[in-house]
C-alpha cells in the first residue's frame, strides 16, 4: 500500500478504515537462506536491502521483542557524517548519502532533517583538530565549515560564549547533519522489508546456535528452532551475550547510555549542538522536546538503564552552555545499552564459524550508520566479501593493528 | 461558573487574600490554594491549548497527573515554562500566562488544526511530506516546527539558586498519604532511620477529603497527631514539598524539594536528595481514571476526586450543577461533598447494571438522581461544558436525555502509582476484580543483597480501601524496618495497625470506551491522552495498521509521551489497545515507567556546580601576576595559561615574536607550575616506571633526570616527560600539563588491577609545587643573582638537577630544555611560587625580564623539532613514528605497549612519520592540512599520504615552520608534496629534517 498525501485525504472520508497493516506476523518457517538476528535498525535495514538491492531470497528477521524495541528506538537520533579517520569516514558518508535518498526509497516519512550540526570550539588547539577533521571530511566527500565565534552567536544567541572554562571560539560545522525520526526508521525499513516478503519474526529470542562442522545450521528459539544456510547477528547491546552461543568471545563491552528529554518547548535549538568539553549535545524535535545526552555510565551493565552521575554531569553541561535551560524540566531519561568496542569502532565481519556473520561494536553512534550498516551487511551476507567503504570493520584489525581509534583513547571502551 | 464558596475549605486561609495575575487580568486568592484552585475560583475554567488540536482545555485534575493546565509563571530571568497549576501553590504576586495559543486563549488561530482532524489523525506525518525531497527542509518542517512545544523556551540565565544533599535512611517513606503516615510510625517506632517524603505541602493525602474516620477521629485529626508524634522523633526527618523522583540500583533515590516558590535574594528555590535508602516504601497513593466518552476534554469536564478535593480543599464550586459519571461507588463521595456544599447533583450516570451499595444508597436516601446502566452521549458546550446528553452505556449511543450542567465529574476507577516500583525492575500483576495493573509482591525490584528494596503499600500496592491502606501501611513499615534498620521489629513497633472506618464499596465495573457501542464518529471525540490529543480512534487505528505492541501504539500516537507522562491516558490507552486486537490486558502489558515521576527542573540537577563552579578553574600560584600583567589566557584541560603578554596595543602574534626572540636571545621566564608531578616511592618504583616507560627508568642514577615516553597497551604514545629520582626508591615524573590526573588514574589503574602486590605508591604533587622555567643564554645568570646554588656547567650538568636554597627559598632545580636554549626548571613549594617569580623576574631585570607564554612555548619546541603530546600525537601514533626509538629500550622483555607496536601495521614501512616541512615561498602552513597522493578515493577525492602536525611562523628564522607526519616521511627529504586548504588553495611545502634550529644542540650544552 503506497502512502501519500492523497491516500490520508481518500482516507480521511471513510474514517481511516481502509488502511493496512504496515507488516504481516507470520509464523516462522522451518528453514530460510538468511536469518537476520536482530529486529532493530540495522537488521532490519539489512533483510530490505538483502531483499531489494541483492535478489536475496527466503530471509527472516528475529527479534526478541518488539520491532525497533532496542537502541534504535532509544536514540537520540543524531545523523552526521563527520568522523576523523580513513577506516571510518568514507562508511558514514556513504550513510548519510543513503540518509538522503531513503524517504523516497522506502516510501515512509522518518522525517529526515538536516538542520545541521556543530561542534563547539574553546582552544586553539580544538581548532586545529577540528580544522583538520573538516579536511578529513571534505577529502571524503562530506561537508564541513568552520565557523567563527560571531557566526554561533548568530545562529544560538542565548549559549554562554565567555563561560569562565570553555568559552566558545567557534565550532565545525556540518550542514548536512541532522536528526532523524528513529522509531519511523525501523518501521519504514520494516514495512519495506516485509512487502518484499521478508518474515519478520516478533516476540522471538535466539537461545542458542546450531553448529557442526564449524558451519551454522540454525537457531534455536523461543519459538523452535530455525535452519538457515546464513545467520547476520546484529543485536547491538546484546552482541556478546548472542556470540556467546557460538562460543565466541568479542572485543566488546556493554554499557548504559543515558538519554534525556525536556518538556515541550517552543523551538529556540534549530539544529544539532556538540559541547565535547562539556560532555553534552542537545537538539530539539519537532515536538518541541530538548533531546540530550552525555557520557555512557562508567560501569559494564546489561540493564537498559542508567545512574545518577552522568544525570547530574548531563544537567551541569547544559546549564553550562545554556544557562537559562535551568528553569526548564527534565521529562524523562532512559537508558540503552551500547556494545562498545575496543578501539570505538564497528564490526562487520564474517566469524570462524562459516555462515555466521556479526555485525556490532557501534558504541553510542551507531543510529546514523543504519542505512549503511544495513546496506554493507547485505553486501557481506550477499556476495561474501566486504563493502568497499566497509573493509575496515574487521575483527583481526586489533590483532594486525588496525585500530580506528577516533578518540585516540586506547583499549578502554567505555573512554570511547 | 466555577466561583468560591461563602464557607470551608480546609486548606485556604481566608485571612491571607493574594494577588496574581492571568494573562494580564488581576486576579484574587487565598494563602494555601494552589494556583489551579484560584484559577477556578476566579472562574477560569478555560485556561490552555491542547498540543496537536489546540482544543479549549480547562482542569482536568488537582495533582501530579494533570494534563491540561499548564502555565508559563513569572518573568525574565524567573520565567519558567509548563508549570502544571495543579501543583503550584499560589504566592503573591504570581505571574502566569497561558501557552500554545496565539493570538489569545480565547482565539486561537491553532483551532485551524481541529477542524481539519480528520485529516490528521495518528501518524499521519508518517505517510505524508516524502514528495519531493526539498519540500521537507523547506516547507513541511519549518511549518510543523513552528507549531512545535508547549511553552516558550525561557531564554535568561536563571537567576535562582539550587542545593543538593546526601542523605541515608534506614527507610524511606515515599508518600505523606495515611499508608505512607501508618508506614513511617511503625518504622520510626523501632528506631529505624526514616524519612518520609510528600510532594505537596499537606500531608495525609486523599483520606481527610474522603471524609474518612481513623481511630475514631477525623481522618485531618488523625492526621495532625500522627505528623506531630513524627515530628517529635529525632530519628524521623519529615519533607514536605518533595517529590520522590527516581528509585536507581540499590537503593538509590532521587528527590527534588521545593523550598520556595518566590525565594528571597540568595536563598535557594528547590533541593536535590541523593538518598541511599535500605528499603523504600512506595506509599504513593493511585491516580483517578477519565472516562472515554465523546467530548470528556471540554472544560468543565473533570475527574470526580478532583471536583471533591476543590471542593472540600478549596471551597471552590465547579459550577452550580455537576453530573456525576462513574463506573464505581468512589466517585459517588464527590456527589455527597457537592451536597453538602450546597451545590447541585442533578444526576449520577453509573455504567453498571447496577447501583446498590452503601454510597449509592446515601445518594438516593438523599434525593439524587442516580440512573445505573447509563452514560454519556456526548458533552454539550464548547468553551465550557453546558449540558451533557445520555445514553445506555451498553448500547450504540442513541440520547435518552439531556441534563443541563456546568460541570461533569467522572471516575473511571483508579491506577496505583506503580512507577517507583517500577523503576528498578519491579514487574506488576493485572487485578481483574479492580482493572488494574499492581505490584506484583512476587516480583519485586531487587537491591545489592539480591533481597526487595523497594514495598509498595497503601493505594500504590492496589489496597484501595482505607482500612487497607492502614494495615498495608503499618505492615510494610515494620517489614522495612526489620529488613533495614538495626532493632527488632518487636522491639517498639505497634503491633496493632490504625483501624479505619468507611463505607463499604460494591466493586467497579471495566469500561474502557462509554458507550459500549459506541462506532468510530463517537470514538474520535473520546480523549484518552488530553494534552497529546490522543483519542480512543488513533489507538484502534493503530491497531489496525499492525502497531499492536504496546509500545508500537505509545510511539506511533504519541499516547503517554506528554508531560503528565500518562498518568491519567496510559491504562485507558492499552485496554482500548486490547479491546482492539481482541487480546486480554496483561498480555499487552504497560510501557516502561522510568525516572522521573514527575518532571524535575535541570537547575535543580545542575545545582551548584554553574557559572565559575562548574568544572572550576585551576590557578597557579602565579596566575593572579599573569592576570595583573594582561595575559592573554588559553584554556589547557583545566587550567588556563597565558598564551602570551601583549604589551601596549601590541598583537597577540607581535607578543609571542617578542618572546620567542627574547628567549633566544636573552632569557624568558614561563610558569610551568601546570605540569604534571607525580610521585612513585617503594622498592619497585623503578620496576614500575620500567614497565610504563619505553625507555629504563631503574638505571637511572639519583640526581639526574631522563626523558621518558608512555604508551597505552596499543603501542600508541599517550604521555612525556623527564623524571628525576630523587632517592634510591623513589622517582618523580612530570606529565603534560593536561595529562596528569589521567596519568596517574593509569598508574593506579595497574598498580591495583595488575600488578596489586607490587610495593609501590603513587602521589599526585602537581599542585604542591610551583614550576618556574628560565629559559635562555643569560639564565645562568638570572639564577645566580638569587644566590645559594651552584648553577655553574661544571656542578650541575645537562640533565642533572639539585636541591638547595635558592634566595632564601627551598627550590629543587632540574637543568632540563624544552626549547634547546641553556634552561632552568625550579621547583619551589606551591606557596613560595608567586615569591620566587617576582625574585626571579627582579633578577632578570637587566636582561629584559620578559615572561613568555605557551605559544612562545610551542613555536620553541618546535624549532627544535621537539614534538608535542596533542599536535604530534593523536592516539594512532607510534613513538617509532616520530623518530623517538632512541627513547625505546630494545633490551627490556616488555613494557605497556611492545607488544602492541610488534603487530604487522605498526611495524609497516609504509607508515606516516615524522618529518618538518618548510613551504617554498616561506609563508606559514595552515594547522589540520592534509598531503594529497596521486589518485581518488571511493568517494572520487583525493588519496591522501600525511598531514600537518604543528605549524608555525619562527620568529627565529623569519619564516614559516611546520612538522608534518608523512608516507615513508624520512625517506623523501626534499620531495614537494601538496597540502589543500578549507579555502580551496592547495599550498607546496618541502620534507625535510624537522630540526630546524641549532640542529647540533650546541646552545643547551653551555
Ligand atoms: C541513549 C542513546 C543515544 C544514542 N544516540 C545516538 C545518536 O544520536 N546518533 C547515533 O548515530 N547513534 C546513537 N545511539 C546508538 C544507536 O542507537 C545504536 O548504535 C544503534 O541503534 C544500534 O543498532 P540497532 O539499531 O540495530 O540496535 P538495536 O535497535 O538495539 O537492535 C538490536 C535488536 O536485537 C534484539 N535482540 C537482542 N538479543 C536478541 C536475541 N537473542 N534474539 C533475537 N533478538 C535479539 C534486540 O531486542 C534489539 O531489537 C544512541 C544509543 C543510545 C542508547
Amino acid at each position: 500500500m503506497r502512502y501519500s498525501g492523497l491516500r490520508v485525504i481518500a482516507e480521511a472520508l471513510t474514517g481511516h478504515k481502509g488502511w493496512k497493516p504496515v507488516w504481516r506476523d507470520p509464523a516462522p518457517q522451518p528453514d530460510y537462506d538468511i536469518v537476520i538476528v536482530g529486529g532493530g535498525g540495522h537488521g532490519l535495514a539489512t533483510a530490505y536491502y538483502l531483499a531489494k538491492e541483492f535478489g536475496q531470497k527466503r530471509i527472516a528477521v528475529l527479534e526478541k521483542g518488539w520491532l525497533g524495541s532496542g537502541n534504535v528506538g532509544r536514540n537520540t537520533t543524531i545523523i552526521r557524517s563527520n568522523y576523523l579517520l580513513d577506516g571510518n569516514e568514507p562508511f558514514y558518508e556513504f550513510s548519510l548519502r543513503l540518509w538522503e535518498g531513503l524517504e523516497q526509497d522506502f516510501n515512509y516519512n522518518a522525517m529526515v532533517s538536516q538542520r545541521g550540526i556543530i561542534n563547539l570550539i574553546h582552544t586553539d588547539a580544538q581548532r586545529d583538530a577540528f580544522t583538520r577533521r573538516g579536511n578529513a571530511m571534505i577529502l571524503n566527500g562530506a561537508d564541513a565549515e568552520l565557523l567563527d565565534q560571531a557566526q554561533v552567536r548568530a545562529m544560538y544567541p542565548f549559549l554562554n560564549f565567555d563561560n569562565a572554562r570553555f568559552p566558545i571560539k567557534g565550532a565545525l560545522m556540518q550542514r548536512r547533519g541532522g536528526t532523524v525520526r528513529h522509531d519511523a526508521v525501523a518501521w519504514g525499513y520494516a514495512r519495506g522489508a516485509d512487502s518484499r516478503g521478508v518474515d519478520l519474526i516478533q516476540n522471538c529470542e535466539v537461545t542458542g546456535m546450531r553448529i557442526a562442522g564449524g558451519r551454522i545450521l540454525g537457531l534455536e528459539t523461543t519459538r523452535g528452532f530455525i535452519g538457515a544456510r546464513k545467520v547476520g547477528v546484529a543485536v547491538a547491546g546484546s552482541s556478546s551475550r548472542v556470540m556467546a552461543h557460538a562460543g565466541l568471545r568479542l572485543p566488546i563491552e556493554s554499557h548504559a547510555l543515558q538519554a534525556f528529554v525536556s518538556e515541550g518547548l517552543k523551538p529556540f535549538i534549530d539544529g544539532v549542538m556538540t559541547f565535547g568539553a562539556g560532555h553534552f549535545y542537545v537538539s530539539q524535535s519537532d515536538k518541541g522536546g530538548l533531546v540530550f545526552g552525555g557520557d555512557i555510565d562508567g560501569y559494564n551493565s546489561y540493564a537498559a538503564r542508567g545512574n545518577l552521575p552522568v544525570i547530574e554531569d548531563v544537567a551541569e553541561g547544559g546549564m553550562a552552555l545554556m544557562p537559562a535551560i535551568g528553569r526548564a524540566r527534565l521529562l524523562r531519561i532512559w537508558g540503552g545499552i551500547m556494545d562498545m568496542s575496543m578501539d570505538g569502532s564497528p564490526i562487520i565481519d564474517r566469524t570462524p564459524v562459516e555462515g555466521l556473520y556479526f555485525n556490532g561494536g557501534w558504541c553510542y553512534g551507531g543510529f546514523k550508520a543504519t542505512p549503511a550498516s544495513g546496506w554493507c551487511f547485505a553486501h557481506l551476507l550477499a556476495r561474501d566479501e566486504p563493502h568497499p567503504t566497509a573493509r575496515a570493520y574487521r575483527f583481526d584489525r586489533f590483532l594486525r593493528g588496525l585500530m580506528i581509534d577516533e578518540k585516540g583513547q586506547g583499549a578502554q571502551p567505555n573512554l570511547h | 461558573m466555577s466561583t468560591r464558596l461563602a464557607t470551608g475549605g480546609r486548606l485556604i486561609d481566608r485571612t491571607r487574600p493574594l494577588g496574581f495575575s492571568f494573562d494580564g487580568a488581576r486576579l484574587r486568592g487565598y494563602a494555601g490554594d494552589t494556583l489551579a484552585s484560584a484559577l477556578l475560583a476566579n472562574d477560569r475554567m478555560l485556561v490552555g491549548r491542547s498540543f496537536k488540536y489546540h482544543r479549549p482545555r480547562g482542569i482536568l485534575a488537582s495533582g501530579a497527573e494533570e494534563p491540561n493546565a499548564l502555565l508559563g509563571l513569572g518573568t525574565g530571568a524567573r520565567f519558567e515554562p509548563n508549570v502544571r497549576a495543579t501543583q503550584q501553590p499560589l504566592f503573591e504576586g504570581a505571574t502566569a500566562t497561558s501557552q500554545n495559543a496565539w493570538p489569545s486563549l480565547a482565539f486561537d488561530i491553532g483551532i485551524l488544526n481541529d477542524l481539519a482532524a480528520r485529516l490528521l489523525p495518528a501518524g499521519f506525518y508518517y505517510k505524508t511530506f516524502i514528495h519531493p525531497r526539498p519540500f521537507w527542509k523547506h516547507l513541511f518542517e519549518p511549518v510543523i516546527r513552528r507549531a512545535a512545544g508547549l511553552g516558550r523556551a525561557p531564554r535568561e540565565a536563571d537567576a535562582d539558586r539550587y542545593e543538593q544533599l546526601y542523605a541515608f535512611a534506614d527507610v524511606l517513606v515515599a508518600g505523606g498519604g495515611v499508608a505512607g503516615i501508618a508506614a513511617a510510625l511503625a518504622a520510626a517506632a523501632t528506631g529505624a532511620r526514616v524519612i518520609l517524603a510528600e510532594q505537596t505541602a499537606h500531608w495525609g493525602g486523599r483520606a481527610p477529603v474522603d471524609g474518612d474516620r481513623i481511630d475514631g477521629q477525623a481522618a485531618a485529626e488523625w492526621v495532625a497527631a500522627a505528623l506531630a508524634r513524627l515530628g517529635a522523633m529525632p530519628n524521623v526527618t519529615l519533607l514536605p514539598r518533595t517529590m520522590v523522583a527516581g528509585v536507581y540500583d540499590h537503593g538509590y533515590v532521587l528527590a527534588e524539594e521545593t523550598l520556595a516558590d518566590d525565594p528571597a535574594p540568595g536563598h535557594a528555590r528547590r533541593r536535590l536528595w541523593r538518598i541511599r535508602a535500605r528499603r523504600i516504601i512506595a506509599a504513593t497513593g493511585a491516580i483517578e481514571r477519565p472516562l472515554a466518552f465523546a467530548g470528556n476534554d471540554r472544560p468543565g469536564v473533570m475527574l470526580a476526586s478532583a471536583v471533591r478535593d476543590y471542593v472540600v480543599n478549596w471551597a471552590v464550586s465547579p459550577g452550580d450543577r455537576t453530573v456525576i459519571v462513574t463506573n464505581n461507588d468512589d466517585a459517588y463521595r464527590t456527589a455527597l461533598a457537592l451536597l453538602d456544599a450546597g451545590l447541585a447533583v442533578p444526576a449520577i450516570l453509573d455504567a453498571r447494571p447496577e447501583a446498590t451499595g452503601a454510597l449509592p444508597a446515601a445518594l438516593r436516601a438523599r434525593g439524587v438522581r442516580v440512573e445505573a446502566g447509563r452514560a454519556v452521549a456526548r458533552v454539550l458546550g464548547r468553551g465550557r461544558v453546558r449540558a451533557v446528553q445520555t445514553c445506555l452505556q451498553a448500547g450504540e449511543g442513541a440520547v435518552i436525555d439531556e441534563i443541563p450542567c456546568e460541570a461533569v465529574a467522572m471516575s473511571g476507577g483508579w491506577s496505583p502509582v506503580v512507577h517507583l516500583w517500577s523503576h528498578c525492575g519491579g514487574k506488576l500483576r493485572w487485578d481483574e476484580g479492580r482493572a488494574m495493573f499492581a505490584p506484583d509482591p512476587a516480583r519485586p525490584p531487587t537491591g545489592a543483597d539480591g533481597a526487595a528494596m523497594v514495598i509498595a503499600a497503601g493505594a500504590a500496592s492496589g489496597a484501595l480501601h482505607a482500612t487497607d491502606c492502614l494495615r498495608d501501611g503499618h505492615e510494610a513499615g515494620r517489614r522495612a524496618a526489620a529488613e533495614g534498620g538495626s532493632m527488632p521489629p518487636e522491639a517498639a513497633s505497634p503491633a496493632e495497625a490504625p483501624h479505619a472506618e468507611a463505607p463499604a464499596e460494591a466493586p467497579l465495573m471495566p469500561v474502557w470506551r462509554m458507550p459500549q457501542g459506541a462506532g468510530v464518529r463517537l470514538a474520535a471525540k473520546m480523549w484518552l491522552d488530553f494534552q497529546n490529543d490522543v483519542k480512543v480512534s488513533d489507538v484502534e487505528l493503530a491497531a489496525r495498521e499492525g502497531y499492536q505492541s504496546v509500545e508500537h501504539a505509545k510511539r506511533y500516537t504519541t499516547l503517554g509521551m506528554a508531560t503528565d507522562q500518562g498518568k491519567t491516558s496510559n491504562i485507558n490507552g492499552l485496554a482500548v489497545l486490547a479491546g482492539a486486537i481482541d487480546a486480554p490486558i496483561p498480555a499487552v502489558g504497560t510501557t516502561t515507567f522510568r525516572p522521573p515521576y514527575t518532571p524535575v527542573v535541570i537547575g535543580t540537577l545542575a545545582g551548584e556546580a554553574r557559572g565559575a563552579v562548574f568544572q572550576p578553574l585551576r590557578r597557579t600560584p602565579i596566575h593572579g601576576w599573569h592576570e595583573a600583567r594582561g595575559a592573554h589566557w588559553e584554556p589547557v584541560g583545566q587550567w588556563r595559561r597565558p598564551y602570551c603578554f601583549p604589551q601596549g596595543g601590541e598583537s597577540h602574534a607581535d607578543a609571542v615574536r617578542r618572546e620567542v626572540l627574547a628567549v633566544r636571545n636573552a632569557v624568558g621566564l614561563l610558569d610551568a607550575s601546570t605540569l604534571g608531578k607525580i610521585l612513585v616511592k617503594g622498592p619497585d618504583a623503578g620496576r614500575f616506571l620500567d614497565m610504563l616507560y619505553t625507555g629504563v627508568m631503574s638505571t637511572l642514577p639519583v640526581g639526574k633526570c631522563r626523558y621518558g615516553l608512555m604508551c597505552n597497551e596499543n603501542g600508541f604514545l599517550s604521555d612525556d616527560g623527564v623524571v628525576a629520582r630523587l632517592s634510591e626508591d623513589t622517582f618523580l615524573c612530570h606529565t603534560t600539563s593536561g595529562g596528569a590526573d589521567r596519568i596517574h588514574g593509569w598508574m593506579e589503574d595497574w598498580l591495583q588491577c595488575e600488578w596489586w602486590d607490587w610495593k609501590v605508591y603513587t602521589a599526585n604533587l602537581t599542585e604542591q609545587y610551583a614550576q618556574i622555567a628560565v629559559v635562555g643564554p643569560k639564565a645562568r645568570a638570572v639564577l645566580e643573582g638569587l644566590g645559594g646554588i651552584d648553577v655553574s656547567a661544571e656542578a650541575f650538568p645537562f640533565m642533572a638537577w639539585v636541591e638547595g636554597t635558592l634566595g632564601g627559598i627551598p627550590a629543587r632545580i632540574y637543568r632540563i630544555s624544552f626549547s634547546g636554549e641553556l634552561s632552568y626548571e625550579i621547583a619551589v613549594p606551591a606557596a613560595r611560587g608567586l615569591e620566587l617569580w617576582e625574585r626571579l623576574m627582579d633578577a632578570a631585570a637587566p636582561h629584559g625580564a620578559t615572561p613568555y607564554g605557551t605559544e612562545a612555548l610551542h613555536v620553541l619546541r618546535a624549532e627544535k623539532g621537539f614534538i608535542m603530546i596533542g599536535d604530534e600525537t593523536d592516539g594512532t601514533v607510534t613513538p617509532q613514528d616520530l623518530n623517538l626509538g632512541w627513547a625505546i629500550s630494545k633490551k627490556k622483555a616488555d613494557y605497556l605497549g611492545k607488544r602492541g607496536q610488534e603487530r604487522s601495521f605498526l611495524t609497516h614501512p609504509d607508515r606516516w612519520r615524522l618529518v618538518g616541512l618548510e613551504t617554498l615561498d616561506g609563508s606559514v602552513l595552515p594547522d589540520g592540512a592534509y598531503a594529497v597522493a596521486e589518485g581518488t578515493n571511493a568517494n572520487g577525492q583525493r588519496n591522501t599520504q600525511g598531514r600537518v602536525t604543528s605549524t608555525y611562523f619562527s620568529p627565529t628564522l623569519g619564516r614559516g615552520i611546520a612538522m608534518g607526519l608523512i608516507a615513508r616521511g624520512p625517506e623523501r627529504m626534499g620531495e614537494v608534496v601538496g597540502f589543500p586548504t578549507l579555502d580551496g588553495r592547495v599550498v607546496q611545502a618541502r620534507i625535510c629534517d624537522p630540526v630546524f634550529y641549532d640542529k647540533a644542540g650546541e646552545k643547551q650544552n653551555v
